[in-house]
């Protein structure tokens, strides 16, 4: 058979030729587009409607609705609500809340990520008898709801002398982040190749040698994932809050709901709105900064042992 | 030379492994055991060991609000299930037609995720108020007679708080699941396209059942966050009005912090433990029971 | 015309990646075409395009005589088999076979008609009512086939149906291949990088290198003939040697070895002076009793020795650059030997080293 390369020069022929003829705006692409603009609005709606309410003056607020944007910016309610805005007897706004929720979020998510990795490791590569039975116990303790727990913490808490106080929840923040932290770590070594470790275990390392001079520096990235998830979750945390401090130390969101609920007299909507907005801004801005890491963080919450 | 010592193999790993083991028997085991038990005496302000048998059961099951308490979560459970799931799926698989923008739509429908209950709970509270939100912006479109207020409606206030669990959390769902539909082989598709199945049809009869796993694991976190539904209700209707959108949860903390009735807490907080192991002991059966742990 | 397949000035971009620039390629009715060459060259992207599941930048596709450009997959008369089978794991056998014919409506007993033939064909009979997670890769693939066999095509595609399995299964099922099509008359378009695979199941091969066919023919005649150095380097194992000379008054001369060239075919009107390359296989080069029929012969020092039972591979040095030669597999050497080596000049390739094609 002769090459049939040189043949060909004569070639095309009548009829279709090259991609199937598209009009951008067929009647699937209106319909796609226009269903996810409609669904991406309505999850927008509600920052929208906060921030705008949030830059209002409150006779402004009391006269139009609440989507139209505000005449006049005002950012009065802001200050409000940072640092004189009522809850209950006392009025100093979320600003004192916020910094309780700096000054329990930095340790809690410091000692619970080093614990939680020192777990995964140790789980990953010196699987010693028994070890897998615990963290069975842990993973099913994740599932246990936490209000079946709530007392018995509290017991501990009293008899270690730290009920009511700051170190008090940052232990229990350490406690209740285990499980899904230590199964974080735990998959991300076992996923890493197992003859790094046999060869610092022949060069001699022991368990902390090769935790801090092999693992850590190769951990960077799920390091991150397991922190953004802390600081959100700890952010996030209201029930623990609740419970185990007292109002001194009350986290923001519990200061956000008592500044938002128990105001007497007049209700001030655009004051409570900067508080909210206010509140939600460390976990959006770790959101809208992370991305993807953050999207690792919350499909790991899915990853099965 | 003499074998070392069992209890020193590995040492420095046990010594690492106290948080956890501590935390496991301690916390988890030792925890829900001692709520377990105390829930059958009659703990007031304090723990006694006073035993009450079935008493405390008995008083919960005839308090007309640990009733209401278990129908909301039953109503807002099975609502927020099957709905988190249909628009989750359909989210995901909108998302997965290869459309442009894809990463500012995931972004606008995930970020509710990272705010708390709290702030989900507050802002809707504003958005349903009936006198500025949508009730009153309706009206003032000429329909004077439109109703809308599920907040101040006990008939229709839990869904009120429908509204925002879903907002907040059918973001995670799409994520799953369009994780679940980028892990499909996409070969697969090809192969279909090549026998002529439409793409709904692919979904419906190849697609879904293949994602199975990802269906049961956010079945699993779904359910488990609904049963923890508490901080949302505290902060978007304080559980009113009246009783209207009391959830167990709630029940347990005011019973144990504000009703000084820790029995009763401690009862309702089992409840909330035997419903948990209903859904998740056969998850795990189903999905450990066969193979072995790894 | 009786062309299966033409293929006609076909693009295909990503983006601002071509992967395939104004290829043309005729398939004939019945023939068994390989595609061959070495990874991300873009042998799938050209089998995804004729089955319709890529849409092409620019050219047109003809399939039994149709331009089935714009046509979608299921209206072109193709059935394709993956390399990872593509099962739909939630179906039994049958009801992988039959999805698509109950799909587009065909009445019940025919289906059962057509998955019985092809289960026949394929003796997966006993397998029908199990899932694809109970068979083993060989059975799935068979199924795979199947699926696409009770579509009732002219045109089968397979994307490297076997390099799931192992070596033994691959030959099985090689044979398998092969006995189908010639039970058939299907025409087939089958991408690979096995050489093997390609040598033993192709009435034609279509060597690719980033999206271009550099040479289309018959595999003795891409063995014997290869139209340019990639190709004579790309096919055998070991691959060709290549050493550097220079053609004069008609003889190849190669640091002074003498090569007649009398005997060797030149490509037509490329008979010339100067610097060239010769390519020797190295099953071509010859020792011992074969040394006979060698009308170039050496002697070389044997460096390193490599028995492989059938055969035995050494490596030396020819006009000061390594070569291997392969030695039958009782040969008796070691390193430091000395041996003659011959050969025939007809057999040798000759390549243009500017252009890089064959003289
Ligand atoms: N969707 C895509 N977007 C961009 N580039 C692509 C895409 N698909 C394939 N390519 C590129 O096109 C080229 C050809 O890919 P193709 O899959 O056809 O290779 P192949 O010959 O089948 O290789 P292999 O033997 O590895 O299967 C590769 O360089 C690949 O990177
Ligand atoms: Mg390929």
């Amino acid at each position: 058979m002769a090459d049939a390369l040189e043949s060909k020069t004569t070639s095309l022929r009548d009829g279709p030729r090259g991609p199937k003829p598209r009009r951008t705006f067929s009647r699937r692409n209106i319909l796609l587009y226009g269903t996810l603009f409609v669904i991406a609005v309505y999850y927008a709606i509600p920052l929208y409607v906060m921030i705008v309410t949030s830059l209002k003056g409150m006779p402004e607020v009391r006269l139009g609705n609440i989507f139209s944007p505000p005449l006049e910016i005002t950012f009065a309610p802001w200050v409000k609500a940072w640092s004189e805005a009522c809850t209950g007897l006392t009025c100093r706004g979320l600003s004192i809340g916020f910094w309780n929720s700096v000054r329990i979020t930095i340790p809690s998510v410091i000692i619970s990520t080093i614990i939680a990795s020192v777990n995964g490791y140790g789980l990953a590569n010196w699987r010693f008898k028994g070890a897998n039975v615990f963290f069975t116990i842990l993973i099913f303790g994740s599932f246990i709801p936490y209000q079946v727990l709530l007392y018995p913490v509290v017991i501990l808490l009293r008899e270690i002398g730290l009920y009511g106080d700051l170190a008090g929840l940052v232990i229990v923040h350490t406690i209740f982040g285990m499980p899904i932290l230590t199964l974080l770590f735990r998959n991300y070594f076992s996923s890493l190749p197992e003859e790094l470790f046999k060869a610092a275990r022949v060069d001699g390392a022991g368990f902390w040698g090769i935790f801090l001079r092999v693992m850590l520096p190769m951990s960077i990235p799920i390091f991150a994932v397991a922190i953004i998830l802390q600081v959100t979750g700890i952010w996030n945390d209201f029930l623990f809050g609740v419970v185990y401090t007292g109002p001194e130390s009350y986290p923001m969101t519990v200061a956000l709901n008592n500044i938002v609920n128990s105001t007497q007299g007049v209700v001030e909507y655009n004051v409570n709105m900067a508080a909210t907005i206010i509140t939600g801004l460390v976990p959006l801005t770790i959101y809208f900064v992370s991305g993807k890491l953050f999207v690792r963080g919350i499909a790991a919450g899915a990853v099965k042992g | 030379m003499k074998r070392p010592n069992q209890l020193f193999r590995n040492f420095s790993a046990k010594i690492a492994a106290i948080p956890m083991i501590v935390t496991a028997l301690f916390v988890f085991v030792g925890g829900t055991a001692w709520t377990v038990v105390y829930s059958f005496t009659k703990s007031g302000l304090l723990p006694r060991l006073k035993w009450v048998g079935l008493d405390q059961y008995e008083r919960l099951w005839t308090t007309k609000r640990w009733i209401v308490s278990i129908q909301n979560l039953a109503i807002y459970g099975i609502s927020m299930l099957v709905l988190v799931f249909v628009i989750g799926f359909i989210l995901a698989t909108l998302i997965d037609q290869k459309v442009r923008f894809e990463n500012v739509i995931r972004t606008v429908i995930l970020y509710p995720f990272a705010l708390s209950f709290v702030v989900t709970g507050l802002v809707w509270q504003w958005i349903l108020n009936p006198e500025f939100g949508i009730q009153s912006i309706i009206r003032d479109l000429g329909w004077t007679n439109f109703a809308f207020d599920p907040l101040y409606n006990p008939k229709i206030a839990i869904f009120g708080v429908l509204i925002a669990g879903l907002w907040q959390g059918s973001g995670l769902v799409m994520v799953l699941m369009l994780a679940g539909l980028r892990g499909i082989d996409q070969e697969i598709w090809k192969a279909a396209r090549v026998d002529g199945i439409p793409a709904w049809k692919t979904y419906l009869f190849i697609v879904i059942p293949m994602m199975r796993p990802v269906f049961i694991t956010t079945l699993v976190l779904v359910v488990s966050g609904i049963v923890k539904l508490y901080d949302l209700i505290v902060a978007q209707t304080g559980g009113g009005p009246g009783i209207a959108t009391e959830v167990p949860a709630k029940y347990v903390y005011d019973m144990m912090f504000g009703a000084s009735n820790l029995g009763q807490g401690f009862a309702a907080s089992t409840m909330m433990l035997v419903t948990v192991a209903l859904i998740v002991i056969p998850w795990a059966m189903l999905e450990f029971g066969g193979k072995k742990h790894g | 015309m009786n062309y299966a397949v033409e293929i006609k000035d076909l693009d295909l971009h990503f983006g601002n990646v071509k992967v395939l620039q104004q290829l043309n390629l005729d398939i004939h009715k019945g023939e068994f075409l390989v595609l061959l060459g070495s990874s991300g060259c873009g042998k799938s992207t050209l089998l995804n395009c004729i089955a319709g599941l890529l849409e092409v930048t620019d050219g047109q596709i003809f399939i039994g005589g149709k331009n089935v450009t714009w046509a979608e997959p299921s209206e072109r008369g193709i059935g394709m088999v993956f390399q990872s089978y593509a099962l739909y794991p939630q179906m039994t056998v049958e009801g992988n076979l039959s999805f698509g014919l109950r799909n587009a409506g065909m009445p019940r007993p025919e289906i059962s008609e057509r998955v019985k033939r092809a289960a026949g064909i394929l003796q997966i009979e006993p397998l029908l009512k199990r899932k694809p997670a109970a068979l083993s890769g060989g059975q799935r693939q068979r199924v795979a086939i199947g699926r696409a066999l009770v579509r009732d095509v002219d045109v089968f595609l397979f994307d490297e149906p076997l390099s799931n399995l192992d070596a033994k299964l691959r030959a099985e099922l090689r044979v398998e291949i092969k006995r189908l099509h010639d039970q058939l008359d299907n025409t087939m378009i089958y991408v690979t990088h096995d050489q093997i695979e390609a040598m033993t199941l192709a009435d034609r091969i279509a060597i690719m290198k980033e999206g271009k066919i550099m040479q289309l023919a018959s595999p003795n005649e891409i063995y014997n003939r290869p139209r340019n150095l990639y190709v004579a380097d790309f096919i055998g194992s070991p691959s060709m040697n290549f050493l550097e000379g220079e053609i004069k008054a008609g003889k190849f001369h190669l640091e002074g070895i003498v090569i007649p060239l009398d005997g060797y075919e030149f490509v037509e009107g490329s008979r010339r002076e100067g610097k060239a390359i010769i390519g020797l296989r190295p099953e071509h080069l010859v020792t011992g009793d074969n040394l006979a029929s060698a009308a170039v012969r050496t002697k070389v020092d044997v460096e390193l020795v490599e028995p492989m039972g059938s055969d035995t591979l050494i490596y030396t040095k020819l006009a000061g650059r390594p070569i291997h030669v392969r030695m039958d597999g009782q040969a008796q050497v070691s390193p430091g030997d000395k041996v003659e080596i011959g050969f025939q000049p007809e057999r040798a390739s000759l390549f243009d080293p500017v252009t890089e094609d064959r003289l």
